[in-house]
């Protein structure tokens, strides 16, 4: 049984398509990140599975029950909103117990969930207080305990952090972790910042125009992006993609740049489909972490590129290197020292490559 | 040297704008007053005339004081003379006034915050259209109105009734009442409807559980609009109602006007007062909030 599936979903509004044949699947205990840049879909996805837009094709399951014409209250769900969408007019503690007030739960039961989910959150001291008179991470523990009240199947986040301050937002995003591992609810949860997806989910599901680029673990999204738009937002500075091409002889495979004669053997690497790979026009990417001044694995490939710019940013400094007129970007500790406008000596780690076609830009 | 020279400069500078800034200051002063009492002396003129015995009156002194407090035309104006036929005053009609614009404020008020809350926040294919159509509503001149209505009324059985002025006032005050609150509304976060309705809140229970308690800011600006409009209206009530069922303004005319024998100033005077009175009450009441209400959308976006 799968606690939340979505089945070939649709979605548009007027003639514009925000959602185009979505299938997803959570596990019970997961936590699915929607990742993606704005205008993507991932909070019309969102708001689909909450209930509170209506789908053109397709069906939503909650624990195997076809739920897509079920009001969003009935579908044993809990949201918390960007903005907290607290009740202005209504204190801490009535705020957090309207929904089970209007399921018509008991008193008793409705005070022993106010205490305990309050007790939890540490917002048993604020119950009396207006959302105005709370802080930014007060209300967010207080849009968290209204969810929580409820005891919902799948809590849904709607970039919940990204009202907060830097600070806050690092300090929140590790009680929601925390929040995660003790009650070990299904959650869905929408960003678009990568750290947060990174660290927070089990599963991430990147989305661009309203399509699943990659749904995977984040170590698979990170290592073995499926196509050069996940390889592309994942990471900063993001995968260098280099365009050449692929040249087969009897021994060997290198991957090569035309009008250069800059060659990287590629032979070890992992292809889906072996067959006419000779001449076919590829990306080359390799992420600038594991580009290295100095060789650290037997099977690091060595190549002297020229360094043309250096950044400067504390603990490590990002370089710009030109390989065959194409930017090619390294991290490197800020202690080394690299001289501008000259040939240096830099190691390849290969085994963490990736290849994508040309033309499609998927991963080969 | 040169510092002393570099300081007494500054010195010079520093007394020179102090004297401009003082003689800007008291020029403000002196505009402000010269306003102020612009407005204020027509007031003056009502309230010292309304005071006066016709003698007084007749001296043609129009800016003394008067000589007591004579509250007598104050009692003509307000409950008439005491003889039958031809003695109109303003009692009942005042009356008649109030029974037309309290109902037809708080039904244009809750009316326009119903609509405004669909238009804002449950969004329908053309509501655009709806709304572009209620603010043309508010662009249609009162006489344009009057023939269709006065059919209206007595098609319905209710023309010459404060019922049938509760209805103009109320319809015609909804284009207004609705801009009002659409545009504070639309500065709510929709998600706080969303919210509510995971939460289980229907339609009408989002309505009153949680945008109504944060409307207050606006609901005074509307209270107060409507009363000015509906309260102060002459028109309409000329029209639509003579006699008996006339509101304040009109039987404020009749008398001022119709008044055969000589012309009554100080009753007059005091009648006018009195019919601007209650208008002067809700703004001294919930003046602040009118200003508030007003910006406190712009404020918050």
């Amino acid at each position: 049984m799968k606690t939340l599936k979505i089945e070939e979903l649709s979605k548009n509004f007027g003639s514009t398509e925000v959602l185009k044949k979505i299938n997803l699947e959570i596990d019970e205990g997961n936590f699915l990140v929607l990742l993606g840049p704005s205008g993507c879909g991932k909070s019309t996805l969102l708001n689909i599975i909450a209930g509170l837009e209506t789908i053109n094709e397709g069906d939503v399951f909650i624990d195997d029950y076809n739920v897509s014409k079920v009001e969003p209250k009935d579908r044993n769900i809990a949201m918390v909103f960007q903005s907290y969408a607290l009740y202005p007019s209504m204190n801490v503690k009535e705020n957090m117990i309207f929904g089970l007030k209007q399921a018509k739960t008991s008193k008793e039961k409705i005070q022993e969930q106010l205490e305990k989910v309050s007790k939890f959150l540490q917002v048993d001291q604020l119950l009396e207080r207006k959302p105005s008179q709370l802080s930014g991470g007060q209300r967010q523990r207080v849009a968290i305990g209204r969810a929580l009240v409820r005891e919902p199947r799948i809590f849904l986040f709607d970039e919940p952090l990204s009202n907060l301050d830097a600070k806050l937002r690092v300090e929140m995003r590790r009680e929601i972790k925390k929040l995660h591992q003790q009650l070990k609810t299904t959650v869905v949860y929408v960003t678009h910042d990568q750290t947060e997806a990174m660290s927070l989910g089990t599963n991430i599901a990147i989305m661009n125009h309203g399509v699943i680029q990659q749904n995977d673990t984040p170590e698979k999204i990170y290592n073995k992006p499926s196509n050069t738009f996940v390889a592309d937002f994942i990471g900063s500075p993001s995968m260098n993609l280099i365009k050449g091409f692929l040249k087969v002889n009897s021994e060997d495979l290198l991957f090569t740049v035309s009008g250069s004669n800059l060659e990287i053997p590629i032979k070890d690497y992992d292809f889906k489909d072996k067959s006419n790979l000779n001449n076919k026009e590829v990306f080359f990417g390799i992420r600038p972490e594991h580009i290295f001044f100095k060789k650290f694995n037997e099977s690091d490939f060595e190549i002297n590129l020229r360094a043309d710019l250096s950044e400067y940013i504390g603990h490590e400094q990002i370089m710009t290197f030109d390989y065959a007129n194409q930017e090619v970007l390294a991290k490197f500790p800020s202690t080394i020292k690299i001289d501008l406008a000259k040939e240096t000596k830099l190691y390849f780690d290969l085994t963490q490559a990736s290849l994508f076609d040309a033309q499609t830009e998927e991963r080969i | 040297m040169q510092d002393s020279l570099k300081s007494s400069s500054y010195q010079q500078l520093e007394q020179k704008s102090k004297y401009t800034n003082m003689f800007l200051r008291w020029f403000l002063y002196f505009m402000l007053i010269l306003f102020a009492s612009y407005f204020i002396f027509p007031l003056y003129v009502m309230v010292v005339t309304s005071l006066k015995t016709m003698e007084e009156i007749r001296q043609g002194t129009l800016l003394s004081w008067p000589s007591g407090l004579n509250l007598e035309s104050w009692a003509v104006a307000w409950g008439g003379r005491g003889y039958g036929a031809g003695d109109t005053f303003l009692r009942p009609y005042f009356w008649n006034s109030i029974k037309m614009v309290v109902p037809a404020v708080f039904f244009s008020t809750f009316i326009g915050a119903m609509t405004g809350y669909v238009l804002t926040k449950w969004r329908f294919k053309g509501d655009q259209w709806v709304f572009l159509f209620l603010l043309f509503g508010c662009f249609i001149p009162f006489q344009a109105i009057l023939l269709p209505m006065a059919r209206t009324l007595g098609v319905l059985g209710i023309s010459n009734s404060v019922i049938g002025l509760v209805l103009v006032h109320t319809v015609y005050g909804i284009p207004f009442t609705t801009l009002f609150f659409r545009n504070y509304y639309i500065s709510v976060p929709t998600e706080l409807v969303k919210a509510a309705r995971i939460d289980g809140a229907g339609f009408f229970k989002i309505f009153f559980k949680i945008l109504l308690p944060i409307s207050a800011p606006i609901i005074v600006v509307t209270v107060i609009w409507q009363f000015t409009q509906i309260w102060n209206d002459f028109l309409f009530g000329s029209t639509f109602s003579f006699g008996e069922a006339a509101p304040i303004q009109v039987a404020l005319n009749n008398m001022v006007l119709s008044s055969t024998s000589v012309k009554e100033y100080n009753v007059d005077m005091a009648s006018a007062i009195i019919a601007g009175i209650p208008t002067l009450i809700v703004y001294v009441l919930a003046g602040k909030y009118f200003i508030r209400g007003l910006t406190s959308g712009a404020v918050k976006g």
